[in-house]
């Protein structure tokens, strides 16, 4: 492929949306009242549309008569490019929207970059997903104010989620080798830069919300190489099923 | 204590220029959660362009057993309608 | 009031009711009618949030990323149904938390098709297909009913669900344009669905007992029969189309009234699933309460934080 290195970095940006929009997606009709569920289906319906944007762009650039949903269900564990982050299950609605505000922060803030990328593509679906992901992240974190200062058994979970989640949020800040390659050609973001933004934005909000910002020095990393959590494995499992159990069929 | 969510009425407008209509209600813990609520629920087909959320319980209504004295006399009121008064066929633009 | 008040008041509501005009919330109406009512209303919303269950199991395996937000945003659609319509009863002075209660404690029924389990994709189509085909049949009559809260939550649950059957015939299509494996897939998924299908539009007219009130007062505009037979008429061409067969043989077409005739319904299934003994019953049910009650420290914290916020507004303003 000509351009190996554009195409990892999209799927590397779609993959986040596309497992993230996966998990909010298993928890329709779980919420804990109908205007959640219809909350959380708007965003998971968000990320899906990102995720197709983005899919239909590498699939034209990958020059192998390749489609999005190919992208999307016939690649090995190891193919997907997707954060730890995004990965984790539903614990509980503690969880699912701190995972949601923890990326939502680093979405909004790559988004608003990549809407000057020199790719006109890359371009135009950052600055559609900007309207999307801004609402998300209003949700989310509105949320973990209410969680965060709510009772004290609200914030105790909400507190314990953000514990657990805290390791995952290192990763989002390094830089794969497609990555760099795309930030020389004046195509991709130098995300290694939007930290400092991220943990001011985040810890503003935490507290906040009485939350206590957790103090780590040991961070998890990997699925941006490929190398997942071991919740993954079950989450292909649903996401790749019919496609691996009727191969090559159209539906 | 009642830890239900109270119920909001919403009301969109469906685009400038006409007014806020009333949509239908949903449940929200506060106004903010009642907008954010209003916004997925009843404008995920992009029929709005602004919304109200109004706490049901602030809502004073009249008594419909009251209908009678409310509204009926206003119903023999005929000489405020334009229709009321005869003109000769020849006047235009009134 | 003297039962003679009373009844006269009953003669002037029912004359409003024959001659189209709409009740609203605050009116004066029948305690039968409030019922009948609430019943109705709440069975209807309880229809919609247990009916996303079955569907909402798909949405992580659906087979394709189009297919998966088609679904996700049909199964979306039936959470804002629910919630329409938990909020015209509500208009009744009732709650949905009652409701729920009544859900959730067995108490209340909801449509019986949503015990039936969702075993491969193809029952994506046909749910979408048959039994929100046979929804409208029994819906589209209600966005005239009496009871003006009714009426218009169901003219907009209409409008927004006639894009369920389409996207379930679609998927139907699909599969039978598909491999062979995809055809069976569709024919098992009709032959499963069938069935259920007609009993969803509800006992025969001779065991249905709210059918003549029902009638007056717009819940109803024609018999279980009469809709079943209309169901048949349009769903039998379709399922030609598709080139599936309909597991009854014998379904035939009569040549004197134009309609199908139809082999004998299995009502003792019907009322056994009623009463609790489907296949995915007790599943419904416990996915219901389990959220419920999982989400109930959610729904504590946000009344807990929205009156933290009450408090700081009024401490700001002295």
């Amino acid at each position: 492929m000509e351009n190996q290195h554009l195409y990892n970095y999209i799927l590397g940006i779609a993959d986040n949306s596309l497992i993230l929009g996966q998990r909010l997606g298993e928890l329709c009709g779980h919420g804990p009242s109908l205007e959640t569920d219809i909350a959380g289906t708007n965003i998971s319906l968000d990320l899906i549309g990102q995720t197709r944007s983005f899919y239909q762009y590498a699939a034209k650039i990958s020059g192998e008569n390749k489609t999005e949903d190919d992208i999307a269900f016939l690649r090995l564990e190891r193919g997907y490019k997707n954060v730890l982050l995004v990965e984790q299950p539903n614990t509980h609605f503690g969880y699912v929207m701190g995972r949601q505000y923890l990326f939502d922060v680093f979405h909004l803030l790559l988004l608003n970059e990549l809407q000057f990328s020199k790719d006109q593509t890359l371009a135009a679906i950052a600055k559609k997903g900007i309207k999307e992901v801004s609402y998300h992240k209003r949700f989310s974190g509105d949320w973990i104010k209410r969680l965060g200062d709510g009772t004290q058994e609200s914030t105790t979970k909400m507190q314990e989620a953000i514990d657990d989640l805290w390791p995952y949020t290192d990763e989002l800040f390094d830089m794969t080798e497609a990555d760099t390659a795309m930030v020389q050609e004046g195509i991709g973001v130098d995300v290694s830069k939007l930290k400092e933004s991220y943990y001011k934005e985040v810890t503003t909000l935490l507290t906040q919300a009485t939350l206590k910002i957790p103090q780590i020095d040991y961070f998890s990393r990997g699925g941006k190489n490929g190398v997942h959590s071991e919740h993954m494995g079950y989450l292909l499992a649903d996401l790749q099923y019919m496609q691996r159990t009727y191969p090559n069929m159209q539906w | 204590m009642d830890n239900n969510w109270p119920l909001w009425e919403i009301f969109v407008r469906s685009k400038n220029g006409l007014e806020h209509r009333h949509f239908g209600s949903l449940h929200a813990a506060d106004a903010d959660m009642a907008l954010e609520n209003a916004r997925d629920v009843y404008t995920r087909r992009n029929e709005g362009v602004s919304i109200w959320v109004v706490k049901s319980s602030d809502i004073t209504a009249s008594n419909p057993d009251n209908n009678g004295e409310l509204f009926e006399p206003a119903k023999d009121k005929v000489y405020r309608h334009p229709t009321f008064y005869k003109l000769p066929d020849e006047i235009k633009h009134m | 009031m003297s039962n003679e008040q009373i009844k006269n008041l009953e003669e002037i509501f029912e004359a409003r009711i024959a001659r189209d005009e709409k009740i609203e919330a605050k009116d004066w109406m029948p305690e039968k009618y409030r019922k009948t009512h609430i019943r109705q209303i709440s069975q209807h919303a309880h229809s919609e949030i247990v009916g996303m269950l079955p569907e909402g199991n798909w949405i992580s395996r659906a087979p394709s990323l189009r297919r998966k937000a088609a679904l996700l945003a049909k199964v979306q659609d039936e959470a804002g149904h629910g919630l329409y319509l938990y909020s015209a009863c509500e208009t009744l002075g009732v709650s949905r938390e009652e409701l729920y209660q009544q859900l959730h404690s067995g108490k209340a029924k909801y449509s019986s098709i949503f015990n039936y389990p969702t075993l491969t994709w193809a029952d994506m189509g046909a749910i979408g297909w048959l039994v929100d085909g046979a929804a409208i049949i029994n819906q589209v009559p209600l966005c005239n009913t009496s009871f003006g809260p009714y009426a218009r939550a169901m003219v907009r649950v209409c409008k927004e669900e006639s894009f369920h059957q389409r996207q379930g015939f679609e998927i139907m299509l699909k599969l039978c344009n598909g491999s062979k494996e995809q055809k069976d897939m569709a024919q098992d998924a009709l032959n499963r669905w069938w069935w259920p299908s007609l009993m969803m539009l509800g006992p025969t007219d001779a065991e249905s007992v709210h059918t003549e009130q029902s009638m007056k007062w717009k819940l109803k505009r024609k018999s279980n029969d009469d809709l079943r037979q209309q169901f048949i008429d349009q769903t039998v061409p379709q399922a030609d189309l598709l080139g599936l067969t309909i597991p009854d043989p014998d379904l035939k077409l009569n040549k004197q009234t134009g309609s199908y005739d139809f082999g004998a319904i299995d009502w003792d299934e019907f009322w056994q699933v009623v009463k609790g003994h489907g296949p995915c019953n007790k599943e419904r049910i416990r996915a219901r309460v389990a959220a419920w009650d999982n989400g109930a420290w959610v729904r504590d914290a946000a009344m807990a934080h929205a009156a933290k916020k009450d408090e700081q507004k009024i401490k700001i303003a002295i």
